[in-house]
């Protein structure tokens, strides 16, 4: 995930391509838009609300549904922190430091995007599961870790784990180090000179890091599937309660809970384009 | 190599990325690697050489490698119109692109299902027109891996287009190419590396791909079912061996593809003079 | 072939990029467009390109108004300042592609293609790199397989935007003649653009001079360089010296004895070399000293200032190595003018 810019692309006029082909292209590529993209957003909102809003309500404060927002911001609030810490030391030693194993570190840190979110929860279950590597030991000492919160937060720590790091490391490589060099050789600490100089550069970029990595916490959903058994009101995260209202059949449950995930969607883009375009300004 | 004498944290922060990435990523990944491991080889065939689950593959591998492939044609016309004609609302448009990024799947899965199914939305439509079946059969997989890896393709082939150095049109046109010949000739070949990063990048995550599809694939053993699900099952099921064996497998086969594919990218770059 | 401009106007929004330009250029010549950055010299060539359309006024080829034919029917041949390679082909492929992209009716076969792009590699002595990309080229090869490319096609004019622009100086120099001889080897008409006039000096059989979307001047070289007609061409070609008459330089040039003799104008512009100078026998004989002087290399350029003035107007001469030695002059010492030529302007 990079940030792009995208600029209006002026042809001359004799470069332009016919008008016909211009119209049609641009159909094209708005309907596509438009059925994939825009209509699904519409119909989460005119499902949730086809009810009126009562029965929206009401599916909202039910004590389940309000659980499993509950679960949902815990595991935020503590993978997020966590990795943007990761993100952070892995971006300082990659970007500052020359060391052997650096491109393969650099490697593995994206590993955890090019596996399947069931296997990113498959494997937690191996280790931890029953018949897993620490299983007897667990069960021995009543600690359970699948089917359960910590499973679930070892899960997201692992899909988000790239998120930061992947967008910083481009970042702090692009603005070199020299600025922190003037800094420490005009007498500034290492901590001033991290808060002081590299902190302002990177912020944007950061926040941005920060943001994708908190929406795809908030909403992984394969992965935490996977290790957290289902139990209603104890280990059902939003996108998880999602599936089981709508499996029983139960929509508007299913649609409320969706909406309010589909608002953490919008709210994720528009902060997107507003960092994305900060950032530009940033360069300039 | 050059090391700055000045700036400090070097160990402390490779150490705490090391141990991190160790705890986080690299032992939770290794026991899939130890599992297999206590397998023996006709373990192994017995899981994989199950009809349901050789069925299974095949939906995969022909769902998301038909996904790709609309992807990449309609996420290459997205691109081009993004970034070469000017429209009213094209930064909204622009900015849309990242939905499935930013929704989550079980979201993006139930709305999916919703609007293709028999009465819904869209589906009614296709049934009562062309009597075309969406949702419950390998096209609503093919639909949802569609919707999820849209901006896999435009947000790889975007930033291409956008530093493509328009003097070489110049250059070609006034060498005698037609628009056309401009296109195919000096255009795309420039693109097209890109692209099928972005066609890469799309097949990769539609092999994995489980929260979208799962509500809209009907998912029916033979015809609808995809292999994460497959996996799942197998883990209700506390088969840990088969769900592990199943896992491997599909790393390795995708693996394999991607690297099939990455081949074919350094052959076109090579003989294009980008290496 | 010949190329006649008519009342070519161009605007970039408010700003006015060319103004009125009428401009013929015969048969065969070597023309340089000529001017500072910004005096819409590259607009007009990318408009008689057909690149660039114009907002009124007409492009004639031969006499044949072209106006509204496409670039890619116009039949010329363009060197792009970057050059424009297609960097995914070979050096051959890049060469053959005007070529390879003619209506199949008119298209030779791979074999002709072949004898005549590497008839061109050979004409611009590069047939030994037929197989690289441009990536692999230096910035000197590049700009040659690029005319190369541009030429492939039997172009009816050659356009170059400043194409040495981007090169660096000892291979600037090199290229400049090279483009001479190859030009009058080939007789193509051809259209270059610069905004160095040494280059435009050196290379072409005729100076066009643009100032701010307009034509100043548009002559032999010689003749702009002897025959300036205004204060902007006189400036812009060769260095030159600039005296306000009746204003502060009056007392100036009074007082150094330096004679005007016959003014014919407000301003007088004159050319270092056009300079005499003498070792004056007395510091009474003339406030003038001279400051500091360069060795050019054949010439030395002397900086002459007055004595005690407020003011810190210098006076450039220049003159023959051989000369300097001769009057044996050294810093500080009191010097006597003689202004051999002046240009008159109001």
């Amino acid at each position: 995930m990079h940030i792009a810019t995208t600029q209006t692309f002026t042809a001359q006029p004799t470069f332009r391509d016919p008008r016909w082909l211009r119209v049609s292209l641009i159909l094209i590529a708005v309907s596509f838009i438009v059925l994939f993209l825009c209509v699904p957003l519409i119909l989460v909102l005119s499902e949730a609300f086809s009810k009126g809003w009562q029965a929206y309500w009401s599916a909202l404060s039910e004590p389940d549904t309000v659980s499993a927002i509950k679960l949902t911001l815990i595991t935020a609030l503590v993978t997020v922190p966590l990795n943007t810490l990761f993100g952070l030391c892995a971006a300082w030693a990659i970007t500052r430091f020359e060391f052997k194993g650096k491109s393969l570190l650099t490697t593995l840190i994206d590993l955890p995007f090019s596996v399947s979110p069931v296997i990113s929860g498959l494997i937690f279950v191996l280790m931890f599961g029953a018949q897993g590597w620490f299983g007897e030991w667990l069960s021995a000492h009543d600690i359970k870790i699948i089917f359960a919160v910590p499973g679930i937060i070892l899960a997201t720590l692992f899909i988000t784990f790239p998120f930061v790091a992947r967008e910083l490391i481009p970042l702090m490589q692009e603005m070199g180090s020299e600025e922190e060099e003037a800094a420490l050789s005009l007498g500034a600490s290492s901590w001033t000179t991290f808060f002081k100089i590299t902190l302002p550069n990177i912020k944007w970029g950061l926040l941005y890091g920060v943001l994708l990595c908190n929406a795809r916490a908030m909403g992984e959903f394969g992965a935490v599937s996977v290790v957290s058994g289902h139990i209603r009101g104890l280990t059902n995260t939003l996108p998880l309660h999602i599936e089981v209202s709508y499996n029983e059949y139960d929509f508007v449950a299913s649609f409320a809970s969706a909406s309010i995930l589909a608002g953490l969607a919008i709210v994720t883009l528009i902060l997107k384009s507003v960092l994305e375009w900060k950032q530009s300004q940033n360069r300039v | 190599m050059r090391q700055s004498h000045v700036i400090q944290g070097f160990a402390p922060t490779l150490g705490l990325t090391v141990v991190y990435l160790s705890l986080v990523v690299l032992i939770p990944l290794s026991t899939l690697v130890f599992k297999s491991l206590q397998l023996s080889w006709d373990d192994y065939l017995n899981v994989i050489g199950n009809a349901r689950v050789l069925a299974s593959f095949r939906v995969s591998f022909i769902t998301s490698l038909a996904a790709a492939t609309i992807t990449s044609f309609f996420g290459f016309i997205i691109a081009w119109v993004l970034v070469r004609y000017p429209f009213p609302g094209k930064r909204f448009l622009d900015a849309l692109i990242d939905l499935p990024f930013a929704l989550p799947t079980s979201v993006a899965g139930i709305v999916l299902a919703t609007i293709y199914q028999p009465n819904g939305a869209v589906g009614q439509f296709l049934q009562d027109n062309f009597n075309l079946k969406i949702a419950y059969t390998p096209l609503g997989i093919v639909v949802a891996l569609i919707f999820i890896s849209l901006p896999f393709v435009v947000r790889t082939v975007e930033p291409v287009l956008q530093e493509f150095d328009f003097t070489m049109e110049e250059a070609a046109a006034s060498l005698g190419a037609s628009r056309w010949q401009v296109f195919s000739k000096i255009i795309f070949p420039n693109i097209f590396p890109a692209l099928l990063t972005g066609f890469a990048l799309s097949f990769a995550r539609g092999i994995g791909e489980y929260g979208s599809v799962i509500f809209i694939a009907g998912n029916l053993p033979y015809v609808s079912e995809v292999i994460p699900l497959l996996i799942v099952t197998k883990l209700e099921q506390y088969d840990y061996s088969g769900a592990t064996v199943i896992a491997l497998t599909m790393l390795v086969a995708s693996f394999l593809l991607l690297l099939l594919i990455n081949l074919l990218q350094m052959w076109v770059r090579k003989r294009s003079g980008q290496l | 072939m010949s190329i006649l401009l008519s009342n070519i106007n161009k605007k970039f929004g408010q700003f006015s990029a060319l103004q009125n330009i009428n401009l013929e250029i015969p048969e065969g010549e070597l023309v340089a467009l000529l001017g500072p950055s910004g005096c819409g010299k590259t607009t007009l060539l990318r408009i008689i390109a057909g690149l660039e359309g114009a907002d009124g006024g007409e492009v004639c080829l031969n006499g044949k108004d072209i106006t509204a034919q496409h670039v890619s029917n116009r039949g010329i041949g363009f060197v792009f300042q970057h050059y424009a390679l297609f960097r995914h082909m070979t050096v051959f492929d890049n060469v053959a592609f005007g070529l390879r992209v003619k209506p199949k009716k008119h298209r030779p076969d791979e074999a002709t293609i072949a004898k005549k792009v590497h008839a061109l590699l050979e004409l611009v002595q590069l047939d030994w790199l037929h197989d690289r990309f441009p990536d692999q080229l230096s910035g000197g090869q590049r700009q040659r397989i690029a005319l190369a490319r541009a030429l492939a096609v039997e172009p009816s004019v050659l356009l170059l935007d400043e194409p040495f622009g981007a090169l660096d100086a000892s291979v600037r120099k090199d290229l400049r003649l090279w483009l001479r001889h190859l030009h009058q080897e080939l007789h193509v008409t051809s259209i270059f653009v610069t905004h160095d006039q040494e280059e435009a000096m050196e290379v072409a059989s005729q100076v066009v001079v643009l100032n701010k979307g307009r034509i100043e001047q548009q002559g032999i070289p010689s003749e702009i360089y002897d025959h300036p007609v205004n204060a902007f061409v006189s400036k812009f070609i060769g260095q030159t010296n600039v005296f306000h008459v009746e204003k502060e330089d009056s007392q100036w040039l009074e007082h150094a004895g330096i004679v005007l003799d016959d003014p014919q104008g407000l301003i007088a512009h004159v050319r270092p070399h056009d300079i005499q100078i003498e070792k004056a026998q007395s510091a009474e004989q003339s406030p003038i000293i001279l400051k500091d002087w360069q060795h050019l290399g054949a010439t030395i350029r002397l900086e002459l200032s007055k004595i005690q003035s407020q003011s810190n107007a210098i006076v450039y001469a220049q003159m023959p190595n051989e000369q300097f030695k001769n009057l044996n002059l050294s810093k500080g010492d009191h010097v006597l003018l003689q202004i051999k030529q002046a240009h008159w302007f109001n």
